[in-house]
């Protein structure tokens, strides 16, 4: 038996077949997926729902009315794929996993920040008109993309882990307690929900000069719990430095971050109020100020 | 035409998942200026989406754990079909490869004595699986990203920008990969020059000239229409590759999870673990009949219940009872529930019922299984503690991939050329093990830039290939193509990406889908060479910022070219094995086990040629794009197949094989 | 530059070519660079209820406090003190048979004795964490709600005098201990009739012993003694008993909101009871 086949052999001859639904709709000779925009499989119970997009770029835009048929059991990204399919092919939005695990297709629906993906189109009345607008905290590029820049600055300016000096791969010995709290940080999908949603940047540009955001607070928290990290022998205090050189003291913990966060870290409760603790701990507490000071001279 | 921008780097990654991250850093830690591109958001690749863990016989759990058990295990897993030096560095290097993400900052899961933490999974014998809950991928890609960003701050130290020797260029889409003729080289002597991009978000092209290019990009579960996979899952890689020169190999082995959810339609393609069935839930069909005991083959029927009452006592009591049948391997509840849907016996949405609900009280629901009961009630409004799931098979993962030389990953036949990860093929033979996938990013990831760099070293200086102003030129215009409207005869409308890319996905799902029939692979053929016709034909509106439209026209080449492979292969291949089970040839073959479908390129997709008229370009269209032939696979070395005993091998080696022993 | 990592080199900052930074609007939310959307919000749900109903019930509280504090009569009627007034510091306490009398500042204090201790539960309370939340955003709109622009024009945070203030909450902590130790020493007095005979109890007790149980489970459930338990530690694995009741405290902390709130509710209840006896509203029910 000959195992090889040639491109050229066993096709037939095709023309272009028709016109073929090149106005936009979905249908096809199959059931298409809803992941390219289609509508599913079955026609279940579906209305059509009133939706405003917000289209445009830096030089401007406006919340554009869309009617999109809505079948049962889907989530509002579903909504934006069929509009990409049908109406607006160009509908620029990020998205990915589709699963609520990788953080990309956040965006604002009816002014809340939400990832699209976890948002189901069944928390809404059917008569209610749906609004999705980019994330408002940022610079925006087009449609529903926004420039996340910011985020990647930050997360540059935040001291890596240190490893300890006296241990080589395989020798680190971590207790489950010890690591839990910067397990529970290390469940962000970097969303940037809190991001945009933290009215010191939301309702202030000038301070993103100077304050890292709650992601990245948390990220500081995360190493300064990490059992391992070394910061403190290598001359690193993340504890005064979140506060001197990461914004931590413009926190006023006012919670919309842990409100937003679709993986229900608690960023205030366990990371950001830890860590103004911690940084008191260096700052404003005489007493501990005093104890380690004398412990240091002990231990010299 | 306007001037496409250079940038000059020494190694050159597409693609930031776990390989392609991995394969930076270690071509930056050579001393080598490295750039990677990827089409998402740095941070947001498909690794996140891994949930068991690492494979690494570290030995942590057991002590009885090392590499040759690994070994072993991997080569079972893939019906010794895997390139077996690969398996064998991949077993070797894994715990190297998962300590040092420790010293990166990584946190997984511990044991009591403070060690890394692991856990069983099907086909590993030992409890080997390095894991941070269920979220492992997430811990693998944020730790490699962290790990990135270290070293970017070292070079801000040094260099005062961050970007100076490590570089990603986030949201870009790599098109092609240039070659050009090697100076002082054999006449057609050619090398990898660099790649062509485009910037996603302006539309904006560039070229990166590198000698050294590594491939890191995936799998191409978007070909299919139910997948695990997201949308950057067009097998790029594989595409790139072989339009390089390459080949690819295994192509017909694709991994089909027998229970994905299918409804809704918001979460369809994603897994339903396989403890739902371990831990009690049952398979019926729309009659409500539990099907799964119509199916239990002849050499199955000693281990598994025949009555009801028998499988559910086996959850309380293994001993006295049998397992029930819906914990028969994958690709048998796989084949049974495909044929429940054919028989027109599926649910609404075409797969089958499995239900927890009428089987356990709804607590213990939410005790055993929280994180299943957590992903229904988020994603799909779903409480499975009163109702059934809906599940079928979902297309998880690619065997098959670049043909790559074990040791350095360097693809065969194209200089300056790597891959790693899901994109390079041989390391699972015909099926991969769960587990082994995180492992191979990292094993085969630093080998590929490891090497990548040490080429592109030892060019330094004139030695390098120059990229030429045509090759840029043919890029950009068959990258623009899908905006020439105008090429599409008698005013009619130019066909819509989205369109042909469902239909792909259904023809391909329908068709070389779990199951696979002589016939509806030579159909699929057909609905390809159709598609490939209309797609000369796709066009888009708007302009080139952000326009998701022009995106998927140009991804449809690669998964056009991808699918061709998989249906090919999988024609040729006449047996069953691992990821690849044929309806008309249900058993394995020993003299295939030898076997590898080698996959080239035939003819450059007409795109590329923009003075190629549309007529002309159909007709070329029409024709089939991809080469197969089949070659033997190098016989393995006599030390590993002592690891096995005399009895198994012979399920596997042919008899010449083993007394060339 | 969308991602900050464009590819040419040295462009470093956001472009707009076509307005610069907030031409088009007021900043924040408006500010040129984001995406054009005229309104502060687009949130359709009722999200003013929650800042609006925390700044009632807090303004509520702060008037009756007040008018209670400066009253400087009706705290006391055997064997219960109000809560605002205990311990009671000053010459011209009304004497209290066991109570938490130290005229600790003679007889000079002109203004009700209640001014000289409220302040270590007023301190307690206004740099507890819950309760900045609870006044930011509803007295300071700072911000109103998630996601609705703030109206101020700059903001500091806590980063300046005198919000920086707000990193001593842990001595408030440390004070608060002990006003909840003299509370509870009240509410064992409680345990008299009016006679001062021990082994009594009246509704008033059953009021004084919630109060001091919401007291302390507040006062326990703050983050700075959450911190100071356990959650400075970086090795938990080392001190097995901090770590358990880290453990402990964290679950109070996590209902450190509702116990804010009722533990409120019960010393403005406490104080009430004690002014309706005071006054001869009713008497005392006794139980035994």
């Amino acid at each position: 038996m000959s195992a090889e086949t040639h491109a050229g052999e066993g096709t037939g001859t095709h023309t272009r077949p028709g016109a073929h639904d090149a106005g936009g709709t979905a249908e096809g000779t199959g059931t298409p997926g809803a992941v390219s925009g289609g509508a599913p499989d079955s026609t279940g119970t579906s209305y059509i729902a009133d939706f405003q997009v917000w289209r445009g770029d830096l030089d401007g835009g406006a919340l554009e009315d869309f009617k999109v048929e809505v079948f049962e059991g889907e989530v509002v990204l579903d909504i934006v794929h069929r509009l990409q399919a049908t109406q607006a092919p160009d509908l620029a939005v990020r998205w990915n996993c589709k699963a609520g695990k990788c953080g990309s297709c956040s965006a604002e629906i009816n002014g809340r920040p939400r990832l699209l993906c976890m948002t189901r189109m069944s928390v809404f009345e059917r008569s209610e008109t749906i609004t999705i607008t980019p994330l408002r905290a940022n610079p925006v590029i087009r449609d529903l993309v926004t420039d996340v820049s910011y985020n990647y600055t930050k997360a540059r300016e935040i001291p890596s882990f240190v490893p300890p000096a006296d241990l080589g791969p395989g020798e680190y010995r971590m207790q489950q307690e010890d690591v839990g709290r910067s397990q529970e940080f290390r469940k962000c999908i970097e969303c940037f929900l809190c991001q945009d949603v933290c009215h010191v940047v939301r309702d202030h540009e000038e301070n993103k000069q100077a304050f890292a955001g709650p992601r990245f607070l948390m990220r500081q928290a995360e190493l300064d719990m990490h059992p391992l990290d070394a910061a403190e022998e290598s001359g690193l205090d993340r504890k005064s430095s979140a506060q001197e050189d990461h914004g931590l003291g413009y926190c006023n913990i006012t919670k919309c971050c842990t409100e937003v966060c679709p993986e229900g870290i608690k960023i205030t409760d366990n990371a950001l109020i830890p860590l103004k603790e911690r940084a008191a701990d260096r700052k404003y507490d005489p007493i501990v100020w005093l104890g380690n000071k004398i412990r240091r001279r002990n231990g010299a | 035409m306007t001037q496409v921008e250079r940038q000059q780097w020494d190694v050159v990654i597409v693609g930031a998942g776990g390989a392609g991250l991995r394969a930076a850093i270690e071509a930056r830690e050579q001393g080598l200026r490295t750039a990677v591109i990827c089409k998402s958001l740095f941070g947001k690749a498909h690794t996140v989406m891994a949930e068991g863990g690492i494979a690494a016989s570290m030995g942590n759990a057991n002590p009885g754990d090392n590499w040759e058990v690994h070994f072993r295990d991997t080569m079972r897993g893939g019906k010794f079909l895997n390139q077996w030096r690969m398996a064998e560095l991949h077993a070797k290097e894994a715990p190297d490869r998962v300590w040092e993400l420790e010293t990166w900052g990584a946190l997984f899961d511990r044991t009591a004595d403070g060690r890394i933490s692991q856990r069983n999974f099907g086909g590993h014998e030992y409890p080997r699986l390095a894991h941070v809950g269920d979220r492992t991928g997430l811990e693998l890609i944020r730790t490699l990203q962290q790990k990135t960003v270290a070293l970017q701050q070292e070079d801000y130290k040094e260099t005062g920008d961050y970007e100076s020797r490590l570089k990603v260029f986030q949201e870009c889409t790599v098109t092609r990969i240039l070659k050009s003729p090697v100076e002082g080289g054999a006449p057609g002597e050619e090398a990898v020059s660099g790649v062509f991009c485009y910037e996603r978000e302006s539309g904006r092209f560039f070229v990166v000239e590198a000698p050294s290019v590594v491939l890191a990009t995936g799998g191409i579960g978007k070909s299919f229409k139910v997948t695990s996979n997201s949308w950057e899952y067009t097998g790029d890689g594989h595409a790139l590759a072989l339009l390089a020169g390459a080949s690819l190999i295994n192509m017909e082995f694709v991994q089909f999870h027998p229970t994905g959810m299918v409804w809704p339609p918001s979460v369809k393609g994603i897994l339903v673990t396989e403890s739902v069935r371990g831990d009690g839930g049952v398979l019926r069909n729309s009659e409500g009949k539990r099907f799964m005991f119509d199916y239990i083959p002849d050499v199955f029927k000693e281990k598994y219940a025949e009555s009801e009452a028998e499988a559910d006592g086996w959850y309380e009591d293994p001993e006295n009872n049998r397992r029930p049948p819906e914990l028969l391997p994958r690709d048998e509840v796989a084949r049974a529930i495909n044929a429940e849907v054919k028989a027109g016996r599926g649910s609404p949405h075409g797969g089958v019922f499995l239900d927890v609900s009428t089987r356990m009280p709804a607590d213990v629901i939410k005790r055993r299984l929280p994180s299943m009961h957590h992903q229904f009630k988020e994603l799909a409004d779903v409480d499975i503690t009163s109702e059934a799931m809906e599940v079928g098979p979902t297309c998880h993962y690619v065997m098959g991939g670049v043909d790559v030389d074990p040791d350095t990953a360097a693809a065969i036949g194209v200089t300056g050329l790597y891959a790693a990860g899901e994109v390079a093929g041989g390391m699972h033979g015909s099926n991969r093990l769960g587990g082994n996938s995180l492992s191979d990013l990292l094993v085969f990831g630093r080998r590929a830039g490891l090497h990548a760099a040490q080429y592109a070293a030892s060019l330094k200086g004139d030695g390098r290939p120059v990229v030429s102003e045509e090759q840029i030129e043919s890029a950009s215009d068959e990258a623009l193509r899908p905006f020439s409207a105008a090429e599409v005869p008698e005013g009619e409308p130019a066909e819509n990406p989205y369109t042909l890319h469902q239909h792909l996905q259904q023809s391909m799902n329908d068709l070389v889908g779990i199951i696979r029939r002589d016939e509806e692979m030579t159909q699929a053929l057909e609905r390809l060479a159709e598609l490939r016709v209309r797609a000369t034909y796709a066009g888009v509106e708007g302009h080139r910022q952000f326009n998701p439209g022009w995106h998927l026209a140009i991804d449809l080449r690669n998964m056009l070219l991808v699918s061709e492979c998989v249906a090919r292969a999988a024609l040729t291949r006449t047996e069953s094995r691992g990821g690849h089970t044929r309806d008309d040839f249900p058993d394995m073959d020993r003299q295939w086990r030898r076997s590898n479908l080698v996959c080239t390129l035939a003819d450059e997709p007409v795109s590329v040629d923009a003075s190629t008229q549309p007529g002309e370009a159909a007709k070329r269209a029409d024709r089939g794009r991809i080469d197969l032939r089949r070659r033997d696979m190098p016989p393995i070395r006599p030390d590993l197949l002592g690891l096995f005993e005399k009895e198994e091998l012979i399920k596997y080696l042919t008899d010449e094989e083993l007394t060339a022993e | 530059m969308a991602t900050g990592t464009r590819p040419q080199p040295n462009t470093s900052s956001t472009e707009s070519t076509s307005r610069p930074p907030d031409a088009g609007g007021t900043g924040g939310v408006r500010t040129g660079t984001r995406a054009a959307i005229a309104e502060r919000h687009l949130r359709t749900d009722r999200w003013w209820l929650a800042p609006a109903s925390t700044a009632f019930g807090l303004f509520l509280f702060v008037v009756y406090s007040t008018w209670r504090a400066l009253a400087d009569a009706d705290y006391y009627h055997a064997p219960y003190v109000s809560p605002f007034y205990s311990p009671c510091l000053a010459e011209s306490c009304e004497k209290m048979q066991g109570g938490p009398n130290w005229a600790l500042f003679g007889d000079w204090w002109p203004l009700s004795p209640a001014l000289i201790i409220l302040i270590f539960p007023l301190g307690f309370r206004l740099t507890c964490y819950y309760y900045r939340k609870a006044y930011y955003r509803g007295f300071w709109a700072s911000p109103p709600a998630c996601g609705v622009a703030e109206p101020h024009k700059s903001y500091s945070g806590e980063t300046r005098f005198p919000l920086i203030l707000q990193n001593i909450h842990r001595y408030f902590f440390y004070a608060a201990v002990g006003v909840a130790v003299i509370l509870t020493w009240d509410t064992i007095l409680g345990f008299r009739n009016a006679d001062y005979e021990w082994g009594h109890m009246g509704l008033g007790t059953v009021v004084f012993l919630i109060n001091i149980v919401l007291i302390w489970a507040y006062t326990i459930s703050c983050h700075s003694c959450r911190h100071i338990v356990g959650g400075r530690l970086k090795h938990f694995s080392k001190h097995p008993v901090r770590y358990r009741m880290w453990g402990w405290v964290g679950k109070l902390n996590s209902r450190h909101m509702e116990l804010a709130w009722a533990s409120l509710l019960s010393v403005g209840l406490a104080d009430l009871y004690v002014y309706l006896l005071a006054t001869g509203a009713f008497t005392d029910p006794q139980l035994f």
